[in-house]
């Protein structure tokens, strides 16, 4: 282990990638919980084209991420139900913003053809060996502030998740739980894109919470479990990248969906 | 990019044909548009948005894999596309509740699928233009072996679909009493599940895994918004989808936009219009 940790790239990648997949697999559990499962998906889409739309603007790549995955987060939660149960409408809005993203890329690219080939690779599929430490400090920071803000709004997003309707009534302020928790979830996101990649997401996001889901009914040892996870399929992850030759973010994504497998064995046949 | 249009469409039309890696282009995606318009109208028809969804980022690693082992990326997609159907088909009956399913299986199997692409592509070690053209397409990649492939398989499956057709428009709108009347009903879906597998990976060499649902489901749902009649809607959905690949095509060859962006836009647009009216 202190082999391993003896190189720059690695520390960094253990140092963010903890803060990450604490934060992700505490959210992923209410994701699990509150089926916003394809919410999910579709802003790591727009954490794509966000991305790459703020390097051709001219801004930061992660602000760019985190804004536009916050604000579009929002929005969606202001169209609240009526975005659901139109698969048609979804489904194309999804291809159009891959599409302006893919139009992003181009003219990023254009005249630096290599930098701009790998940031696009970089935000599809994660790039958790290549970060800076100062990019690493404030992954994981973000990190540990988003696990701290679920964490304290978990007790009453629990009880709203699984009965909306008696939390309302016994006073749960229902509105403001909802956006606060999807500004949170837009900033994860936004972290996990750094470690996985925006098509990747949901290995780190909702693998760990729906095998914790699976292991255990109760709530706040679920919540625990799904983070504890995380946090061990990023390290695990990270080893194997170390002495393999695979992506990283490919390994982390297969140990977390075969546990998941295990964890319900019998879903296949 | 080349000599600029002149708005002389038959000048324009010679410029288009100058290269043969555009005729290639253009002749697959002519193909696979007849083919997506088709199968993308009983798509709508049948609420399986999300499968053909699911089935494209399947084809991910198939293209993968397809040139990996120094085949056609096209019959690798067939390959994987085909098996996922026939999976999707005998076991998932849930799948059809699509987003609304939310289903934390179905997004880990997507995530999965496009995690082993990536692996694939990396052992390939190929240039990250790769990547970029299964995801997202291109219209440099279309070679003659590819074009020999999409036109063998969009001629088996628009066969396919003229004989069952009739029986599928009766199967997807009633299909109580089509069973009733003795259409095989679930032999009908699997066959169905196949042809979409098909229309997505030949699909998938023009506008890319990721954005293969603005050509093969897009059209289908704004000819249903257009026309309740199955016969008018039918050719509507080819008319829009030959309409998207053509300008999506002609565009990324004029200027430097991409053709997924070209066709994207132009299918969101369609599709606003129509819901608007």
């Amino acid at each position: 282990m202190s082999h391993i940790l003896a190189y720059d790239f690695m520390r960094n990648a253990a140092l963010a990638g903890t803060g990450i997949a604490l934060a992700a697999g505490l959210a992923g559990y209410f994701v699990v919980l509150r089926n916003q499962v394809f919410t999910s998906d579709a802003l790591g889409h727009v954490a794509f084209t966000s991305g790459l739309g703020a390097l051709v603007g001219g801004v930061q790549l992660l602000a760019g991420v985190f804004g536009g995955t916050i604000a579009v987060a929002l929005g969606m939660g202001g169209l609240g139900g009526r975005a659901r149960g139109r698969d048609v409408a979804v489904g194309t809005v999804f291809a159009w913003v891959l599409g302006c993203g893919v139009l992003f890329l181009s003219l990023y690219s254009r005249g630096r053809s290599a930098a701009g080939g790998t940031a696009g690779v970089s935000l599809l599929f994660g790039s958790i060996l290549g970060l800076r430490p100062a990019q690493a400090v404030t992954a994981a920071a973000a990190g540990v502030v988003i696990s701290a803000l679920l964490l304290l709004i978990a007790r009453p997003l629990l009880f709203l998740s699984v009965d909306p309707d008696v939390a309302a009534a016994r006073g749960v302020p229902a509105t403001a739980l909802s956006f606060g928790f999807l500004v949170l979830l837009g900033a994860t996101v936004a972290e996990a894109v750094q470690a996985v990649g925006a098509l990747l997401i949901l290995g780190l996001l909702v693998m760990p919470a729906a095998t914790a889901q699976r292991l255990t009914a109760r709530p706040y040892l679920g919540l625990a479990l799904s983070g504890v996870l995380a946090v061990l399929f990023v390290w695990a992850g990270l080893v194997l990248a170390f002495y393999l030759p695979y992506p990283a973010s490919f390994l982390i994504t297969t140990l977390a969906f075969a546990t998941y497998l295990v964890s319900r064995w019998g879903w296949l046949w | 990019m080349v000599d600029q249009p002149s708005w002389d469409l038959l000048a324009d039309l010679q410029l288009l044909l100058e290269f043969h890696f555009m005729q290639n282009a253009l002749l697959a995606g002519t193909l696979v548009a007849l083919l997506a318009g088709a199968t993308g109208y009983f798509i709508v028809l049948r609420g399986q948005s999300f499968a053909a969804h699911t089935l494209s980022q399947v084809g991910f690693p198939g293209a993968a894999a397809g040139i990996l082992l120094h085949l056609s990326p096209v019959l690798g997609l067939i390959g994987f596309c085909v098996t996922a159907a026939l999976g999707i088909g005998l076991r998932g009956r849930g799948l059809d509740a699509g987003w609304r399913g939310e289903s934390a299986a179905v997004g880990g199997i997507l995530a999965f699928a496009l995690a082993v692409g990536l692996l694939f592509f990396s052992l390939y070690a190929g240039s990250v233009e790769a990547i970029y053209a299964f995801l997202f397409g291109s219209i440099l990649g279309v070679t003659d072996r590819d074009v020999l492939v999409t036109a063998l398989t969009a001629a088996l499956a628009l066969l396919a679909l003229a004989v069952i057709g009739r029986p599928l428009i009766f199967a997807s709108v009633d299909p109580e009493a089509a069973e009733a009347r003795g259409v095989p009903v679930r032999a009908l879906a699997l066959a169905f599940l196949v042809l979409v597998a098909l229309s997505v990976a030949v699909a998938v060499q023009i506008v890319g895994t990721l954005l293969v649902f603005a050509l093969l489901v897009t059209p289908g749902a704004a000819a249903q918004r257009l026309t309740p009649r199955p016969g008018l809607g039918l050719g509507l959905s080819t008319v829009l989808s030959l309409l998207f690949v053509w300008s999506g095509l002609s565009v990324a060859y004029f200027s430097p936009l991409p053709v997924g962006f070209a066709v994207t836009t132009l299918a969101f647009g369609t599709y606003v219009l129509a819901r608007a009216r």
